[in-house]
Order: structure tokens, then C-alpha cells, then sequence
């Protein structure tokens, strides 16, 4: 299969093994620039394994990876989130002790360009590159509204802004590719609202493709446009939401073996 | 640069002007003895050492157990050439020189050194550092165990306070900078900060290689303030002595780690009265903070004008906000 110009991901025979575990195997999908595509299955069957593999965390048995018609395999994390694959994490990761802005700050390490002996004795590039950057921060802070919050260590903020907090981090860099790994894990039907409402923003402002994984099927079905339902590692489906619901082999793997 | 900076940046330098004046001016008047200048240099080269160590176990967060090597090394090499090159300006030369060959020696230990985390690097680290002083011990250039000698005695207390005041604000700035905030954030999560773009052995390695130039530009004064330098002074124990100035200033504060290095240093002498207790009650006192004040002195935090100001401000808000929770109930 000749890799399609017009997909942004494209992911072909991907596999994994750790040890003589088979983790993942014969995973092959794409996206679309701009498409939100939901990544979903039973616990354990792959799916923040897919997000390690793609942001070069875990490096791939077998099998292909391209962004934007770029290969990511063997790529090292900080040279992919250079390429355009931002992310975050199932169970956050902010710089716990830093602020709010320096979160943000931290992820446009790249778009500055001035050396340490400018930085350290105060040159004109690094009040330049530092006021271009603080700008952008605290306009995208603006957007999840955490405006307010930009001088508090990212620990103090409840759990809800510390999501956002996150997603705004991964976006300050401009990625072509979002991944979100359980962006609603607990958070109540309000809060998941207000996700909803966000990730869609996010899409329509950024351009950016997203790629979600998670178990609240009410967002999944709400916002995504396509689904991936991983089981054991494999991938059992792919379609629109409508065509997912009504697929046997996933209400299977969802409600057990004897159901259908 | 706006105006809230420049006014703390202008703020700050007529503070440390005063304070300069303080400090320097009995000094110069010679109205203090040797005794105590001696004292005042080894506390300005300890400000030195335990800021730089501070880059490492602070900001990047890995224990390093060989922070005396950098300084030997440092020191070895500015005083060989002091002695063998006689320049004008030699003096500034020698330090930076001492500098750099720290340095090296801080890279070619710190790439295969960091690719380890935390327990393994301190092993290495002190590993290293015992190396280091045998080197030192058996290259006859360097005067081995019967010491080198005849370097010009040029560390002064003035000329040493002018190079902490400059290490110290290079390091201040560099932690505030785009790369400051790359290593901090390697401390608080190695697997976020390569997420987010960060090239984190290169700034593993930048920490490093940063704690060990410094270390080496106070070896360089450390060996113009003796004029004789012996391997064993830069042993283990030392190591310890600066990690212990870091952790008791609180890991990440270089304010804390200033009041620390020069509290440690005074301590032992100011108890010099109790004879053998003495260094028990330093011990104690150690055991104590750790006790109550695991985070240390200052914790991560930075002592500054402005944030004592801003502390009146919020005591004078919260009085204002009791008196309005009184007048609603």
C-alpha cells in the first residue's frame, strides 16, 4: 500500500512486542488533516500503546508510521513533537512545580532560537524571543481561560484545568496531530460537556487533526467523526459512530463473548 | 524589558551595591584580621560551589557525588597557568581557563554518566570523583601527594566577591532562560519534557557540564587563595560537604544555597569555642532542619526584594478581607 499524500497519519501493519508479549500487530489506519478520530476498546488492548508508538516513546517491531509524508520510526519524542505530534497523558504529566504559563512556555522551547550565553547575559534575543513567546502563551491560555491562573504552580489548579492546562501546553507548538489520551477521565457530565465543547473549538481554530482515545461513549459518539476500536491489540473495526454501534464483533468485545 | 522588570533588575543592583559597600569596606580598611578574611574567602568560594552543584541537584533534580573533582580540576588547571604563563591578565585567564577544563571534564563524564538515572548517576558521579583525585595524586606535574606549589596568592576578598557576584548572576539568568526552564522541567518529568520538545539529554548534559564550569572557576580561586594545592583536599567528603549546602538551602533556591554555603562555613568556626562538641552540634543541627524543615531552608522558592513586598501586600489584603468576612456575618 503506497502511503496516500492526502492522509496526514497513516499507520500501517504496526506491531509491537515486549518480550514474547504481542501488544499490538497488524494495526493500519489514517487520518485526515483536521478529522477527529476516536480510539476506542476494552482495557488493555492497546490503545495508549498506539500513542507511545506514534510519539516515539516505544519504537515499533514491525510495521510503518509518516506524518505528513514524513516517517516517524526511529525517530526520537522530542524530534516527532518537532515534526507536528502533540499529546497528552492518561494520567496528566504537567510540570507539577512550575507555573501555569511556564507549562506552556516549556513546549515552545523550539520556536525560540537564542543560545544560552544570550539568554544568560540578557541579550536583545532573548528578551525578543521571550516576549514573543509569553505572548502566544498567555494567548493561548486565554483560550481555555487560565488566564487568570498563569502565576500558580500547575499542582494548584483542580483537576479540570490541569486537562486543559495540558492540551493547552501540547497546542502552543502548532501540531498538525493532536493526541488526547482519556481527556475526560474524571470528570463529571458537566466538565465533559465543556470537553466536548473545547475539542471542537480546538479543531475548528487549530486545524489540527485529533486523535482521542477514551471510554466515555457519550463524547465518543458526540464529537468524533470516525472510530478505531482496538481489542487484544488488534484493530476489530473502523467506521463512522453509526456503523461502530451496530457492530457485533464490538458489542462482543464490550459485553463479553456470549452477548450479541 | 518592561517596566516592572527593570524597576526589580534596578532595585536589585542598588541593594547589592549596599550591601557590596557593607560588606567590602571594613575589609578594606583592614579593620578585620587575617583570620576572618581567610574565613570570608573559603565562604565566597562555597557560594560558588554550592550554586553550581545546585544547577544539578536542583534544577535537573540527579544526585552527583563528585562535585570537589570539578572543583580540583579547575583549580589544577588555573594554577598551571598561573605558573607556567606569565601574562598580563593572567589571573582572569587562569580562572577561565579552569573553568573550561572542568567543563570538559564535566562532558566527557556526564555523556555516558546521564544516560543512568538518579542512584546509578550518584555512584558514578562518586566514582569518578575518587578517580579524579588519584589522577591528581600521581601525575608529577601536578606535585602529586607533596602538593604544587608557588602559585601567586592573588584571591583577595574583593576580587572574590566580584567573581561570586558574576557566577552567581550567570547562573540566576540561565535558570530564567528558555534552557533554565528546559532543565527544571526535566526535573519534574523526564517523560513530559521529551514530550513537549525538549531534547533532554542535551540539557542533562548542559546542567552538568554548567555545575562543573563553575565548580572549576572556584577551584581557580581556591588555588590562587593557598597557593598550595594537595589532591586530598578535593576527597568525598568535600563533595558531601556541598551536597549537604544544597540540600539544606532547599534543592532548586540558589538564594537558599548562598545563606546555606555561608552559614555551613561560619558554623563550624563560630563553635570553634566548644571544642570537641562542636562538631556534633553542627551534625545535630543537620539532623534538625532535616527534621523540620525537610525542603529546606527556602524550599524551591528565591529570596527577593519584591517578594517581600508582595508578602506585606497579601498580609495587608487578608487583614482587609477578615475585616469584610466580620462586617457581612
Amino acid at each position: 500500500m503506497n502511503p496516500n499524500p492526502h492522509h496526514l497519519l497513516e499507520i500501517n501493519d504496526l506491531g509491537i512486542q515486549f518480550g514474547g508479549l504481542t501488544a499490538l500487530e497488524h494495526v493500519t489506519f489514517s487520518m485526515d488533516p483536521g478529522e477527529i478520530v476516536g480510539l476506542i476498546g476494552p482495557n488493555g488492548a492497546g490503545k495508549t500503546t498506539v500513542f507511545n508508538l506514534i510519539t516515539g516513546i516505544y519504537q515499533p517491531t514491525i510495521g510503518s508510521i509518516t506524518l505528513g509524508g514524513q516517517t516517524l520510526n526511529g525517530r526520537k519524542t522530542y524530534k516527532i513533537f518537532q515534526s507536528g505530534a502533540a499529546r497528552t497523558f492518561q494520567n496528566i504529566r504537567l510540570f507539577k512545580k512550575m507555573t501555569v504559563l511556564d507549562n506552556v512556555r516549556i513546549a515552545a522551547h523550539n520556536q525560540m532560537d537564542y543560545n544560552p550565553l544570550v539568554g544568560a547575559l540578557r541579550l536583545p534575543g532573548y528578551w525578543r524571543d521571550e516576549a514573543d513567546t509569553t505572548y502566544r502563551a498567555m494567548k493561548m491560555l486565554d483560550i481555555f481561560s487560565l488566564t487568570e491562573h498563569a502565576g500558580e504552580m500547575a499542582s494548584s489548579l483542580p483537576y479540570g484545568q490541569q486537562r486543559r492546562l495540558e492540551i493547552a501546553r501540547a497546542l502552543i507548538s502548532n501540531p498538525k496531530l493532536l493526541l488526547l489520551d482519556e481527556p475526560a477521565a474524571g470528570m463529571n457530565p458537566t466538565e465533559t460537556q465543556a470537553l466536548m465543547a473545547t475539542i471542537r473549538e480546538v479543531r475548528d481554530r487549530f486545524g489540527v487533526a485529533i486523535l482521542l482515545i477514551e471510554h466515555d461513549m457519550r463524547l465518543v459518539m458526540g464529537i468524533c467523526e470516525r472510530l478505531v476500536v482496538l481489542d487484544y491489540g488488534q484493530v476489530i473495526a473502523k467506521g463512522t459512530p453509526a456503523e461502530i454501534r451496530q457492530n457485533e464483533r464490538v458489542v462482543k468485545a464490550y459485553l463479553g463473548g456470549s452477548a450479541v | 524589558m518592561n517596566a516592572a522588570t527593570r524597576n526589580s533588575w534596578i532595585l536589585n543592583a542598588i541593594a547589592l551595591a549596599a550591601l557590596s559597600a557593607a560588606f567590602l569596606l571594613p575589609i578594606q580598611s583592614g579593620a578585620v584580621n587575617a583570620y576572618i578574611v581567610g574565613l570570608l574567602i573559603t565562604a565566597l568560594i562555597n557560594i560558588i560551589m554550592a550554586t553550581s552543584l545546585n544547577l544539578v541537584c536542583g534544577l535537573l533534580g540527579y544526585l552527583a557525588l563528585g562535585h570537589a573533582a570539578f572543583m580540583g580540576v579547575g583549580a589544577y588547571a588555573a594554577a598551571l597557568v598561573s605558573i607556567h604563563w606569565n601574562v598580563p591578565l593572567s589571573f582572569p585567564l587562569a580562572l577561565l581557563v579552569g573553568g573550561i577544563a572542568a567543563a570538559i571534564t564535566g562532558v566527557i563524564i556526564g555523556v555516558p554518566a546521564l544516560r543512568l538515572r538518579g542512584d546509578y548517576l550518584a555512584i558514578i558521579t562518586l566514582g569518578f570523583g575518587e578517580i579524579v583525585r588519584i589522577i591528581m595524586n600521581n601525575m608529577p606535574i601536578l606535585g602529586g601527594a607533596r602538593s604544587l606549589r608557588g602559585i601567586p596568592r592573588i584571591t583577595t576578598v574583593p576580587v572574590a566577591y566580584a567573581v561570586v557576584i558574576i557566577c552567581v548572576t550567570l547562573m540566576f539568568t540561565l535558570g530564567r532562560s528558555r534552557h533554565g526552564r528546559a532543565i527544571l522541567s526535566i526535573r519534574e518529568d523526564e517523560v513530559a519534557a521529551t514530550s513537549s520538545g525538549i531534547p533532554v539529554t542535551y540539557y542533562k548534559i548542559l546542567a552538568f557540564t554548567l555545575a562543573a564550569f563553575f565548580a572549576g572557576i572556584a577551584g581557580g580561586l581556591y588555588a590562587h587563595y593557598m597557593g598550595v594545592l594537595n589532591p586530598n583536599r578535593f576527597n568525598f567528603d568535600r563533595s558531601i560537604e556541598y551536597l549537604v549546602m544544597v540540600v539544606l538551602g532547599g534543592m532548586g533556591s540558589i538564594t537558599g544555597a548562598i545563606i546555606a554555603a555561608i552559614v555551613l562555613t561560619l558554623l563550624p568556626e563560630l563553635l570553634r569555642g566548644l571544642s570537641n562538641y562542636r562538631m556534633l552540634i553542627y551534625s545535630l543541627a543537620l539532623i534538625l532542619m532535616m527534621l523540620f524543615r525537610p525542603d529546606g531552608l527556602l524550599g524551591t522558592a528565591e529570596f527577593s526584594l519584591a517578594s517581600i513586598g508582595r508578602l506585606f501586600r497579601r498580609t495587608r489584603r487578608s487583614a482587609q478581607n477578615e475585616g469584610r468576612d466580620h462586617s457581612e456575618s
